[in-house]
């Protein structure tokens, strides 16, 4: 009787296994996760310490910040990693979408951009933003622990959201890859955005 | 008896559960990459140590040109980076990030050797996808896996272990990381390691 318990624990545990398998899978590969309409999962991300990019997002001296946070009514994030060839390619173009948002007064206000580094670590973020001379605020997610929650897309992967409080951060722009140069997307994104 | 077998079951599901976070992502390859699912994380036995003279070897690279060893004895640190095959997630998500950083290891006086089993043709398709790559990719395909065998570094399957072996000029092996198949080695390990050599 003991031996029938024991193989039923054993094969529940293998179905449980292969499920988590495949439940794993399934959120690996669910892009509706960041469809234009839905709310971007919670994501808190560490406060730079570099001054300068807590000015930027408007941040104070808090440990961690949710993008709810971040001060600004449009905000853009690029989910990139050192080790892409298309994201390593775009990395001047978003460059220059960020020196034109900045250059417009009323929009530096409005639009704020920051990159997201899937599996890359400080050093590998750090490693990228000296090498593209990145301006703007990149964050490393070492674990893929957001990375996972959205989705795991690949990269690089563009989210536009209406940045509001209280964790409320609805999607109005999703796009892999396809950067179709600084004026042109930026054209895009304000277009979609109609954020209240 | 009950207990140890559910926390054994537990660990598992956790282990599959984590384990497609460490696929390649970048969107330049596309649907071409073939996923070979999780793999046994070692599969060889080491044949050299630190301290070692490194196994010599010369071999074909994409560029056409035959690279040995003796090429650098006495200029430069060389860096070999195994990867299992081309066309695999990790390894797809590997060489890109080291072809932005030349500075580093020039700063270091280094060069990097990146070596497959797979043949030319192979290498040449799969790395066009990732630019220009600065380096020398080298063939470890005939006699198959020869070098990698010579380090103790060919896996059962006849691929190679993910495996980083920095050799410095004097032809002494320094430094050998051989990691998780499935994971892709530390970039800040490797510039570590490489200031190391460089301060003694």
């Amino acid at each position: 009787m003991n031996k029938i318990k024991l193989a039923g624990t054993i094969i529940s545990f293998a179905l449980l296994i292969y499920v988590s398998g495949c439940a794993n899978h399934l959120v690996a590969t669910n892009k509706n996760i960041l469809a234009v309409g839905n709310q971007l999962p919670a994501v808190t991300l560490t406060t730079p310490k570099d001054q300068a990019a807590r000015n930027y997002l408007g941040l104070g001296d808090k440990e961690n910040f949710s993008l709810g946070e971040i001060k600004s009514e449009i905000l853009i994030i690029e989910i990139f990693s050192m080790y892409c060839p298309h994201c390593q390619k775009d990395a001047p173009a978003i460059n220059e979408l960020y020196e034109l948002i900045e250059k417009d007064k009323k929009l530096s206000k409005r639009v704020k951009l920051i990159g997201i580094g899937a599996g890359n670590s400080t050093f590998e973020v750090d490693v990228f933003k000296n090498k593209y001379k990145v301006p703007f605020p990149l964050f490393a997610d070492d674990e893929l622990s957001i990375h996972r929650k959205i989705g795991s897309v690949r990269t690089p992967y563009f989210i536009g959201i209406c940045n509001q409080e209280k964790g409320k951060n609805q999607i109005f722009f999703s796009q892999l890859a396809g950067f179709s140069g600084a004026k042109k997307f930026l054209e895009n994104i304000l277009k979609a955005a109609g954020c209240q | 008896m009950k207990k140890k077998l559910t926390v054994i079951m537990a660990l598992l599901c956790l282990l599959l559960m984590g384990s497609t976070s460490v696929f390649a992502r970048s969107s330049s390859f596309q649907k071409s990459i073939y996923n070979p699912g999780l793999l046994k994380p070692l599969d060889s036995m080491l044949k050299v140590r630190v301290g070692d003279t490194a196994p010599q070897f010369a071999l074909p690279s994409v560029s056409g040109k035959k690279i040995t060893l003796n090429d650098y004895r006495g200029k430069k640190i060389v860096v070999l980076s195994f990867v299992p095959a081309a066309w695999t997630p990790v390894c797809s998500d590997q060489w890109p990030g080291y072809n932005i950083v030349e500075e580093l290891f020039k700063e270091h006086n280094a060069i990097l050797l990146g070596i497959t089993v797979d043949n030319i043709p192979t290498l040449f398709s799969w790395t066009q996808q990732m630019g220009d790559l600065w380096f020398p990719i080298l063939s470890d395909f005939w006699p198959h896996g020869a070098v990698a065998e010579s380090f103790g570094l060919l896996r059962t399957d006849g691929v190679t272990e993910r495996a980083l072996v920095i050799i410095d000029k004097e032809g002494v092996i320094r430094y050998i990381g051989v990691g998780d198949i499935n994971v892709r080695p530390s970039l800040e390990v490797l510039i570590k390691e490489l200031q190391k050599i460089d301060l003694k």
